[in-house]
């Protein structure tokens, strides 16, 4: 009789083992920018409570350099967000059916895109248009 | 076999009388177009080492034996071809993420605990005798569990959870997705027995969505889609347990 | 039986903020870090009377609201669970009452500010 002993592998740097872990860490990693600029946000509007003058002063503190950069960054971190978001929802979302029809993933992907599409159009028209 | 060329082959080994911790021995295994990556082990064991261990038995990708992790993929190992690495060469682990019994076979009664638990057999709400006839259903109501009830209990898709590998009380994705097979099933009513293991933080709660067990499941077999799905099933039934009867959320 | 888990508060904060993120931030980053700053196209695009408008009206105020605390508990979730597979252990450890502590202050702070505001 064979001598039971198993062997346990670590998991230490798992997510370095394969390319489908680092875009998958990548992808939790834009939350860490999500959170940030919902701070920025709320310091944002931290400064508008207390006054003209602070508010001015964060406004002009956006134009540092570092702040253009943090910003940059955080608007691909949105995006790449976005994009994974939009494509894995519909492993979420209940089985949608149109009549007897199953309407297929893609197409709910699609709709995302769509709607991504409206709501940022609308967003920029308003503040920048406006 | 018709030879025309040398693919190296690095294996990891492991005996537990003798080895402390597994390491690599590499062979050198001649190919033909037609040679699977098994046939390639089948030719270590036969020719080369006949003390390498590992599990097989079908050969034509149904019976979940032969999955192994071929350059770091999980991969049923009958269903890839030596010649599709080469000029490269091979490192062969048996599946990550679970114990190593021996060489490249690891360990599965995990697993099979994890699949007893989530009573993967259609529970009727009155049981028939075999002269009454069967259960029927419609093909719409099939179509709502079918691809779940391909999974072939291969565990590649538990090689591919980096949760399980964290945490191995995680149920697991082939697990969770026969319990959504189940639960979906027109003919079943085991849900509220099920659903408290859904509900756990070791049911679908320590999913997060990596989505790498869908990709490598060689039936087509989108076990995330079914741990996902039942995130929103435990939600409602998180939040509005007291206004419905016991499982009675959809 | 096994213990039901309180996941589905956090994953349900999580699951709505990562909608609205999705959705709404692409277009927010857009305005208020690059193009307000760079003074595209015009500058005072976000001028203290606009942006005190938009945060005192309540559609302005509910978007504000939504976006930010939704926003907050979805990052701090992500970076919980993310720390858990960098090997920081889970349960009810220094960094969950920090993550989610923070979400839960930030949430607070944001709506007592716009309820001074309207």
């Amino acid at each position: 009789m064979a001598v039971r002993r198993p062997y346990v592998r670590p998991m230490a740097g798992w997510w370095r083992r394969n390319p489908f872990y680092i875009f998958y860490m990548l992808r939790e990693a834009t939350s860490v920018f999500v959170a940030l600029y919902a701070l920025q946000l709320l310091y944002g509007l931290y400064t508008l409570a207390v006054g003209e003058a602070a508010f001015d002063a964060w406004l002009v503190s956006l134009r540092h350099p570092l702040f253009l950069v943090f910003h940059g960054v955080a608007l691909a971190a949105a995006l790449l967000h976005a994009f994974t978001w939009f494509n894995v929802a519909p492993k979420a979302m209940p089985v949608l059916y149109l009549g007897s029809h199953r309407v297929a993933d893609r197409t709910l992907v699609w709709a995302q895109y769509l709607i991504f599409a409206v709501i940022s159009v609308a967003i920029l028209g308003v503040v920048l248009g406006g | 076999m018709a030879t025309h060329d040398e693919i190296e082959i690095e294996v990891l080994r492991y005996h537990p009388e003798t080895d402390s911790e597994p390491s690599y021995r590499t062979y050198r295994v001649p190919f033909a177009h037609e040679t699977s990556v098994l046939q390639g082990l089948q030719y270590i064991k036969d020719r080369l080492d006949g003390s390498l261990t590992f599990r097989w038995s079908c050969r034509m990708a149904i019976c979940g034996s032969c999955g192994m992790m071929i350059n770091g993929v999980p991969n049923l190992t009958c269903s890839a071809f030596l010649r599709e690495y080469h000029p490269g060469k091979l490192r062969i682990e048996p599946l990550a993420h679970l114990p190593i019994e021996r060489d490249l076979a690891v360990d599965q009664t995990d697993f099979l605990e994890k699949l007893a638990s989530i009573q993967p057999y259609i529970i009727p709400a009155e049981s028939k005798a075999v002269d009454e006839g069967p259960f029927t259903q419609t093909p719409a109501q099939r179509e709502r569990f079918y691809q779940y009830s391909e999974c072939i209990n291969c565990l590649l898709c538990y090689a591919a959870c980096p949760q399980y590998g964290l945490d191995s009380g995680f149920l697991g994705p082939a697990a969770l997705a026969l319990l959504h097979r189940y639960n979906s099933d027109s003919r079943d009513v085991g849900k509220a027995d099920r659903m408290p293991i859904v509900n756990a933080q070791e049911g679908v709660w320590a999913c997060t969505l990596v989505g790498y067990c869908s990709e490598v499941c060689p039936k087509g077999v989108d076990p995330a889609s079914a741990v996902n799905r039942n995130k929103v099933i435990s939600t409602l039934d998180y939040f509005f347990r007291f206004m419905a009867p016991r499982g009675a959320s959809e | 039986m096994p213990k039901r888990s309180n996941e589905p508060v956090f994953w349900a904060l999580f699951g709505a903020g990562g909608v609205v993120a999705a959705f709404v931030l692409p277009a927010l980053i857009v305005v208020t870090g690059l193009a307000a700053p760079l003074g595209l196209p015009s500058p005072g695009v976000l001028s203290y009377e606009r942006v005190s408008a938009f945060a005192a009206s309540l559609p302005g105020a509910a978007f504000l609201f939504v976006v930010i605390s939704l926003s907050l508990w979805h990052g701090f979730h992500r970076i919980y669970h993310s720390l858990h597979e960098l090997g920081v252990h889970r349960g009810l450890s220094v960094v969950r009452v920090l993550c989610y502590g923070t979400a839960l202050a930030g949430t607070a702070l944001t709506a007592y500010l716009l309820v001074t505001a309207i």
